[in-house]
């Protein structure tokens, strides 16, 4: 049977598609990618802090590791992994829409990333940055590295990120299926509707800030330079007016990806759509105003920090009544326990865990301990990553059969959960110690009583590696040898399970109707 | 119970008045999420085994629930009351740390890199070990001379950024002597992580008579600098030994001085008197922490960081009363000058023994306004000279 992979199979065919299914194969394989260099990155990270002192690398290296690994990271696999690959791919499904509302701009922002991508790699071999990925002023304005490219890549990058939102938001407004109402569409639909609009209101700003830093670094405008009357504190508010948000860019999006998860896994519907739906433009909202929580120690009035303080934990409110959905969803469920279920619980701890953490350094006193040690580099890798990245695969599982049409093999599914899952706690819990100790981010140095805890998150760094690769290797078999997937492998009720696996060039056979809710699981299924 | 914790968690020694308080907000919030977190895994993991299905066959379709909105309400309701008592509580203690008491005594701290410098009122001058009496209120007037840096001093649970034309305030009280390390915390460059330094902490006898010559190895042995050898920078040679602890040359006189010689030399006397005149622009004396009402009637506290933003900004904040005729010194004194003269007007709000008035103003402006900035040196030395005769008890 013709299926969108095989209708035609010419690389052309690939670099010229229209078609938001290839679009979204394509993206998942660009960030998978950048996630191994990223990765590979931070092992080297992990591998320098074994000794107190230089390890394998030199301090000026060190610090263009950890700025390059935050920059590609966070633009290269965090903001657009879930929306451009998983995002792309099931919309328009989900709605069922043949396409996205823009297909050609849809392929463009492919391009546009690549254009960024390559602008950033260019930076990163030619002297790369080592600014941190804050690119704060003065010293971004100063450095002898090559700050240049890497701003101009992520600035590139944003324009990717933008008509990706415009492209959802159009697409939720005008290409539902006939009698799907805003109230019947997947969460998933809602979650990629709350990004996009952080993304459209947001990356401009960022594009603006970064590109002073730009003219600062390349053409000494002197715009942060206080001995010319600039000021290197405007920078850092308007930086964190966009990248605050860019976290709920960054989990957002996993959260859609888990409201659907835990329902089709537990059997059930959602405890409460609505409340899921609505939290999501709560956070969307309460993440804009929240920036200066990220500069209690940099010189803002007490008055300013108290109100940061307490609308930071509004957001915190929103995400809680999600959790408390999602686990009560699988109360008295009918409960098919695979691996990507397994990640969804490590997605809840990771995600409690970092967002209490984040409410912690809310309470503005207990931050001043905290800010810019690794209690906040623990807390933000747990909250960011831990929790994007487990929702990633978790999706990537869940998914699988559907984008490629073959089952993975469940053993090797489960034993790559629990390695990640350990690697990723053995890694980023003992820094939450060090922070607490006092041991400074950025640290290529580090004193003596620091290494204890130091090898044992270099230890956890393997574990988690290991276990990426083992994700990663299993799968890529699991194309040449896994059982052939069917339409519909978890009887889930929602609508991209309705077309076979994988969809059609044009999503369906004949034109969808909705004529029950995609968590009608009271329900029985219909067999076709 | 609290030191059990505080090796638990892995933090430092308590030696801050205010360490106590926050470490114990620290258990209370870190017990709380490591229950959350764990509680709430333990429950979808507990349901997702006791309702699992062994096959694709056994799951059933299940009843349509809905959320009660009493069980989410009250749900959200505990973590609301919950989350404004962490932030009341975090609150009240950030104003603690962060508003330094009046009678503190002063010392300024000038970050760049990659070191610390410290400047004594009466003029002694370290770099990278800052020396303060232990059971007494130490403020910092901070600023950077190049980059963003951090002060940070975990033991003491503080820590300040420090942007370049920026001037900060911090304090803290160390509760008993010791040593205690500085961490740069805010990225600064290459040597970010050997911008060390400590606090010594002295008996205040002690500190007394380190201040006045004896040398601080008699009272304390400084920990060993961490070995820097073998770091391979690109830019020249290593900074391989961090100095530390070793006082600068003293300048042979106090920083009060320093900053009358500033301020004679940059026109600031021009304006200003030291002697409780006012003349074009308010008086100097008695001006520190001083109510002071604004052109547009707001009331400031002419603290650290309302005379400096007066110095770079003048127009901003204009007190009530004189002419919007000041220049601005942005670029023209650098961070160690503006710190002279404000230790220079807080030394003229200490009473004067005998209050010396003049029928007429003391000082008449050598030059006309807006030629400020070319004062002649020599005319302003003698300037010096007549206003110290004058105010000298």
């Amino acid at each position: 049977m013709k299926n969108y992979l095989n209708h035609e199979t010419t690389i052309w065919s690939w670099l010229s598609t229209k078609d938001h299914k290839r679009i979204g194969v394509m993206f998942l394989v660009s960030v998978t990618l950048f996630l191994l260099v990223g990765g590979v990155f931070a092992l080297i990270l992990r591998l320098e802090h074994l000794t107190p002192d230089s390890t394998i690398v030199s301090a000026n290296m060190y610090n263009q590791l950890f700025t390059l690994h935050g920059v590609v990271m966070v633009w290269l696999f965090l903001i657009p992994a879930i929306p451009t690959g998983f995002g792309n791919f099931f919309l328009p499904i989900m709605l069922g829409a043949k396409d996205v509302a823009f297909p050609r701009l849809n392929l463009a922002t492919l391009y546009i990333f690549w254009v960024g991508a390559i602008v950033m790699i260019y930076g990163i071999l030619d002297r790369a940055a080592d600014t941190g990925w804050t690119f704060y002023p003065p010293y971004s304005s100063v450095t002898y590295t090559k700050a240049g490219p890497v701003l101009l890549g992520v600035f590139i990058l944003g324009w990717s990120t933008i008509i990706t939102g415009v492209n959802f938001i159009t697409t939720i407004h005008t290409l539902r299926a006939k009698g799907m109402r805003f109230m019947d569409m997947p969460l998933f639909a809602w979650a990629l509707y709350g990004v996009s609009v952080i993304q459209i209101l947001g990356t401009p700003v960022l594009g603006i800030v970064l590109l002073m830093v730009v003219m600062d670094h390349n053409f000494d405008w002197g715009l942060f330079d206080p001995a010319r009357g600039g000021d290197p504190l405007i920078y850092q508010h308007i930086f964190w007016f966009y990248s605050h948000p860019a976290v709920y860019i960054m989990i957002l999006p996993p959260m859609g990806v888990v409201s659907e998860i835990v329902s089709t896994m537990a059997h059930k519907n959602p405890l409460s759509y609505k409340a899921i739906a609505y939290s999501t433009f709560g956070i969307a909202f309460a993440g804009f105003l929240t920036w200066g929580h990220h500069m209690f120690t940099s010189g803002m009035s007490e008055f300013n920090a108290g109100i940061f303080g307490i609308l930071s934990m509004t957001v915190a409110v929103f995400s809680a009544i999600k959790v408390f959905t999602w686990t009560g969803t699988l109360y008295k469920g009918s409960v098919w326990l695979r691996t990507p279920l397994l990640y969804i619980f490590a997605f809840l701890f990771l995600f409690i865990f970092g967002g209490m953490t984040g409410v912690a350094v809310a309470a503005t006193s207990l931050d001043i301990h905290w800010h810019d040690t690794y209690f906040v580099v623990a807390h933000f890798h747990f909250i960011m990553v831990g929790a994007s990245l487990t929702a990633f695969l978790a999706a990537l599982y869940y998914w699988w059969p559907k984008i490629t049409g073959r089952m993975y093999f469940e053993g090797w599914g489960v034993a790559g959960a629990v390695l990640v899952f350990l690697g990723f706690v053995g890694t980023f819990f003992p820094q939450f110690l060090l922070g607490n100790g006092g041991m400074p981010r950025r640290y290529y140095h580090y004193s003596e009583e620091f290494q204890a805890l130091n090898v044992l998150s270099t230890a956890g760094s393997w574990v988690l590696g290991l276990g990426l690769l083992l994700v990663l290797v299993t799968l890529i078999w699991s194309l040449f040898t896994g059982e052939k997937a069917p339409a519909n492998p978890w009887n889930s009720r929602s609508y991209e399970w309705m077309t076979p696996s994988p969809p059609p060039k044009e999503n369906f056979f004949e034109t969808p109707r909705i004529q029950r809710g995609p968590y009608d699981y009271h329900l029985p299924l219909e067999r076709r | 119970m609290n030191d059990f914790l505080r090796r638990l968690l892995y933090l430092p020694e308590q030696a801050s008045s205010v360490a106590g308080e926050i470490d114990t907000l620290h258990f209370f919030v870190i017990g709380i999420t490591m229950m959350g977190a764990t509680g709430v895994f333990v429950a979808a993991v507990w349901w997702s085994v006791r309702y699992r299905a062994r096959t694709l066959d056994e799951l059933a379709t299940t009843p349509r629930v809905q959320a009660g909105l009493a069980v989410e309400g009250g749900l959200l309701a505990f973590l609301i009351v919950l989350f404004i008592v962490f932030w009341v509580v975090g609150f009240t203690q950030f104003l603690r740390i962060r508003v330094p008491p009046k009678d503190a005594m002063v010392v300024y701290v000038t970050g760049k890199q990659w070191m610390w410098k410290f400047a004594y009122p009466e003029g002694k001058q370290t770099i990278n070990t800052l020396v303060v009496p232990a059971e007494r209120d130490v403020h910092l007037v901070m600023t950077s001379r190049d980059v963003i840096h951090s002060f940070y001093v975990p033991a003491f649970r503080i820590k300040q950024d420090v942007l370049p034309g920026r001037y900060y305030s911090m304090w803290f009280r160390a509760v008993r002597p010791g040593t205690y390390r500085i961490f740069c915390a805010e990225y600064c460059g290459l040597m970010h992580s050997a911008m060390l330094g400590d606090v010594v902490a002295l008996d205040p006898d002690d500190f007394q008579l380190w201040l006045e010559g004896e040398p601080l190895e008699s009272f304390v042995d400084l920990p060993p600098g961490p070995d820097r050898g073998g770091v391979v920078t690109q830019l020249g040679p290593d900074l391989a030994d961090y100095p530390r602890g070793i006082p600068e040359a003293s300048p042979p006189r106090s920083m009060a001085d320093h900053g009358r010689e500033v301020a004679a030399l940059k026109g600031c006397l021009a304006c200003h008197t030291l002697d409780g005149q006012p003349h074009i622009g308010p008086t100097w004396r008695n001006l520190w922490y001083r109510e002071t009402t604004l052109d547009d009637g707001r009331v400031v506290i002419a603290d650290e960081a309302y005379l400096t933003r007066s110095m770079m900004d003048p127009m901003l904040e204009l007190v009530q009363g004189y002419a919007p005729v000041m220049p601005t010194y942005q670029g023209l004194l650098d961070p160690a000058e503006v710190g002279a003269i404000l230790e220079l007007i807080r030394t003229l709000s200490e009473p004067l023994p005998t209050p010396a008035r003049s029928p007429e103003p003391l000082v008449r402006p050598p030059l006309a306004p807006g030629t400020l900035d070319r004062v002649d040196p020599a005319r302003a030395l003698e300037f010096i000279r007549e206003t110290s005769e004058r105010t000298a008890p």
